[in-house]
């Protein structure tokens, strides 16, 4: 299926309050191919599997998933580098993990599902949540702690939610998701809805002990889960190799089955979550590895470059980029021209400043705010100001 | 020009911070370094926090065959830059990345000391001590009473930064140490500038009951002081009178005393004399100290910056209140981090800070 993501983008969230901007990009320019007639194309590399039959490297799709493929990581991409720049002006403050060189799974992941399936993540959520359709003026407003961010302000980079679309947000402390996924597919099992959970954990967050309790409780139960390890390689400032005894993540499960996916190319995360989906609703959980890489360190306060050489990165980009290689795609099967796709970059950089000119507009949250969402009914909370006797009061 | 006036606190042996002031601890691990290199006359050099830790830790490694030092990320320096070096100078099979996993470097950590090493372990941040939770409250603070003193690992040290910093959010921000002050057999110690920070963790290092090290974090980079060069140890459970003073006694830890030291001088210029304690230990605590400044001051106020309902501040409001209650003239005051989890935006409402420190000295002095 895999409607242009964009596209439901803007009607996702018509009640929200957080839809300020409405994005513009909704025409394609002029002779981009917008056709539907089915496409098939081979995925860069065969998958790897461990107890399961691996699907076909044979992936179907159109012209116009394949640009809505290339529009969606692009914005993803222009999105992720703003936000570095706004964290360097000390707008976004706090702890931020980009995302840009991994779009190609929150999109390929998306194009596999509905917004009836979870997800849920780590703190490198912020595609996943646009992924998801969730707006850019809310996603940036959250990065600043603005009122209108999608978290209202509270959550900030690591903490990004969309409850209408299932996404289950952004987690802070490596690993601890994963079992929260498992309980999410049982509710989906138990409610009989015939949908499935896509529970997100890095390379690193692998070796955690609470990823083996949840994963032998979703295996007892045939849990509808789906364990999707983002292999980026590494895990904080540590290379796998230096953490992981068996880096083969796909198998990490033992009972579990595995699939290695090339999580670069948008096409083989399609289709490998597709089979996943249907498998996990017949039999259980299943673990994808997807083999990919973060261009970024691991969070800003991390150069990036003093574990891993500046060649590498170069070499990743140059060869394996999932932007670069659906503009491949799109130019070599004659589906839009370079100056076409050029012109697409451009709006959607335009796109992104808007976005965040309109973010910068949203207002801090109210200090009142720093009471809310603790409990309930927020009793028993206790504010005093400097001076006490004048201001001092106790929240209802 | 903040950086000197800091420099000079440091000079005059206080602990040395700019609460209030927006200091990102990522940003410049070099221009730190170079403060820390920075030579003066005296006894020793002066140093940054973070270089003063990494100096005790080469002193620990140095003296000591059987001690180690692994974490997340410390093979090649830390986050923090707390290890930089001592993967080169004592090798890898002493100092070690481990997976991100914290249950089992915890674990893994007992089992180490239990052998009768020493295990200084590093936790991350102190808010990702929690899945080391179970390790550290159920194996290493009752191996020895369990075990008739069969076993033990008293040479386990688990370091951590902990505290604001400014802009860390949710999960980098936040002091635990008061869940660990619940748990008998465990030490936990926390220093406030560079030269105790020295002092403190080598004593705990060579302390034979497992010790939990927090570290302020927001001072790494900002506290800075003359730290001797040579080997020494300040001594575990015994506070320090900083300041004497006879209208009220300030009690706190850490990053704290620095905001304590500024309310202190505010209130000197209204007449108010505070005696400022640094507990350094919060277990076992050092109750006579304190109880001895409260019998001549008759007044006690306890800051931290963890949240006040069932902080350690509790504690000690608790037993001062029992031993001192006659000779107490107010009610004991407590100025804290509020009851929220600890917010990504408006982190200077939640803070202790020197203001509200300043009003609620000023509230109990004239109770």
């Amino acid at each position: 299926m895999a409607a242009a993501v964009l596209l439901r983008r803007v009607q996702a969230g018509t009640a929200s309050r957080r839809v300020a901007a409405a994005l513009p990009l909704t025409t394609p320019a002029r002779g981009v191919s917008d056709s539907t007639e089915p496409l098939t194309i081979e995925t860069s590399v065969p998958y790897k599997s461990h107890i399961v039959d691996a699907p076909a490297r044979e992936v179907t799709t159109t012209a116009r998933e394949l640009v809505s493929f290339f529009r969606d990581m692009s914005v993803m991409r222009r999105a992720e580098i703003a936000a570095d720049s706004l964290y360097k002006a000390k707008l976004i403050r706090g702890f931020c993990h980009l995302y840009d060189g991994q779009e190609a799974v929150a999109v390929g992941m998306e194009a596999a599902t509905t917004r009836a399936d979870s997800i849920i993540t780590a703190y490198r959520d912020h595609c996943t949540y646009l992924a998801r359709g969730g707006d850019l003026v809310a996603a940036f407003a959250e990065l600043m702690g603005r009122r209108d961010g999608c978290s209202r302000g509270k959550g900030g980079s690591m903490h990004f939610y969309k409850k209408d679309a299932n996404f289950y947000g952004g987690h802070g402390i490596v690993g601890a998701q994963v079992p929260l996924g498992c309980g999410l597919a049982f509710a989906q099992k138990y409610r009989k809805e015939s949908t499935v959970t896509f529970d997100l954990y890095g390379d690193g967050a692998a070796n955690q002990g609470q990823l083996f309790e949840a994963l032998n409780m979703a295996a007892l139960w045939k849990l509808p889960v789906i364990l999707v390890c983002e292999n980026n390689h590494y895990g904080m400032g540590t290379a796998e190799w230096r953490a992981s005894k068996s880096p083969a993540y796909y198998k990490r499960g033992d009972y579990v089955p595995g699939l290695k996916v090339d999580g670069m190319d948008v096409l083989a995360v399609k289709q490998a979550c597709k089979f996943a989906k249907e498998y996990a609703l017949e039999n259980g959980p299943i673990i994808l590895e997807m083999d990919t890489y973060r261009y970024h360190g691991h969070s800003m306060s991390d150069p990036g470059s003093t574990y891993r050489t500046r060649n590498e990165i170069a070499g990743i980009r140059q060869e394996r980029d999932p932007i670069e290689r659906v503009r491949k795609l799109l130019l070599t099967h004659d589906l839009a021209t370079t100056q076409e796709l050029k012109d697409m970059e451009k709006e959607i950089r335009k796109q992104v400043d808007t976005a965040i000119a309109k973010a910068k507009e949203s207002p801090m949250p109210d200090p009142s705010e720093l009471f809310t969402n603790v409990y309930v009914n927020d009793c028993g909370l206790e504010s005093f100001g400097v001076d006490r006797k004048v201001v001092r009061t106790v929240l209802p | 020009m903040a950086a000197k006036a800091l420099r000079e606190m440091g000079r005059r042996r206080t602990a040395a911070a700019g609460i209030g002031r927006r200091r990102g601890f990522s940003e410049d691990a070099a221009a730190a370094a170079g403060v820390a290199e920075r030579k003066v006359g005296g006894e020793g050099k002066e140093l940054n926090l973070f270089t003063a830790i990494n100096q005790a830790l080469h002193i620990a490694l140095d003296t000591d065959p059987r001690s180690y030092v692994f974490g997340e990320d410390v093979g090649f320096g830390g986050v923090f830059r707390c290890t930089t070096g001592l993967a080169d100078r004592f090798g890898r099979n002493r100092v070690f990345n481990t997976p991100l996993c914290e249950q089992g470097i915890a674990g893994f950590a007992v089992g180490l000391a239990a052998m009768g090493n020493r295990a200084i372990a590093e936790i991350q941040f102190a808010d990702y001590i929690f899945p080391a939770f179970d390790q550290i409250v159920n194996e290493a603070a009752k191996f020895r009473y369990r075990s008739g003193n069969e076993f033990n690992c008293g040479g386990l040290t688990i370091r951590s930064p902990y505290g604001a910093v400014g802009h860390g959010g949710h999960y980098h921000s936040q002091s635990p140490e008061a869940f660990f002050c619940h748990v008998p057999g465990l030490k936990v110690v926390i220093p406030r500038s560079p030269r105790e920070a020295k002092g403190l963790l080598l004593a705990s290092i060579r302390d034979p009951n497992p010790v939990v090290f927090f570290e302020p974090k927001w001072l790494y980079r900002l506290a800075v002081e003359e730290v001797p060069e040579e080997d020494y140890m300040l001594p575990l459970s015994q506070a320090e009178v900083i300041h004497k003073g006879s209208d009220i006694t300030l009690v706190g830890w850490g990053a704290q005393l620095a905001v304590l030291e500024q309310a202190c001088e505010d209130a000197a210029k209204d007449g108010i004399s505070c005696e400022l304690i640094d507990l350094r230990t919060l277990i076992p605590w050092d109750k006579e100290t304190v109880e001895a400044s409260v019998s001549k001051t008759g007044k006690l106020l306890v800051s931290h910056e963890a949240p006040i309902t069932g902080g350690f501040g509790a504690e000690i409001a608790a037993s001062i209140t029992e031993r001192c209650f006659q000779r107490l003239e107010a009610p004991v005051s407590r100025v804290c981090g509020l009851d929220t989890p600890f917010p990504l935006v408006y982190e200077t409402f939640y803070m202790p800070t020197k203001n509200k420190v300043l009003d609620a000295i000023k509230a109990t002095v004239n109770y």
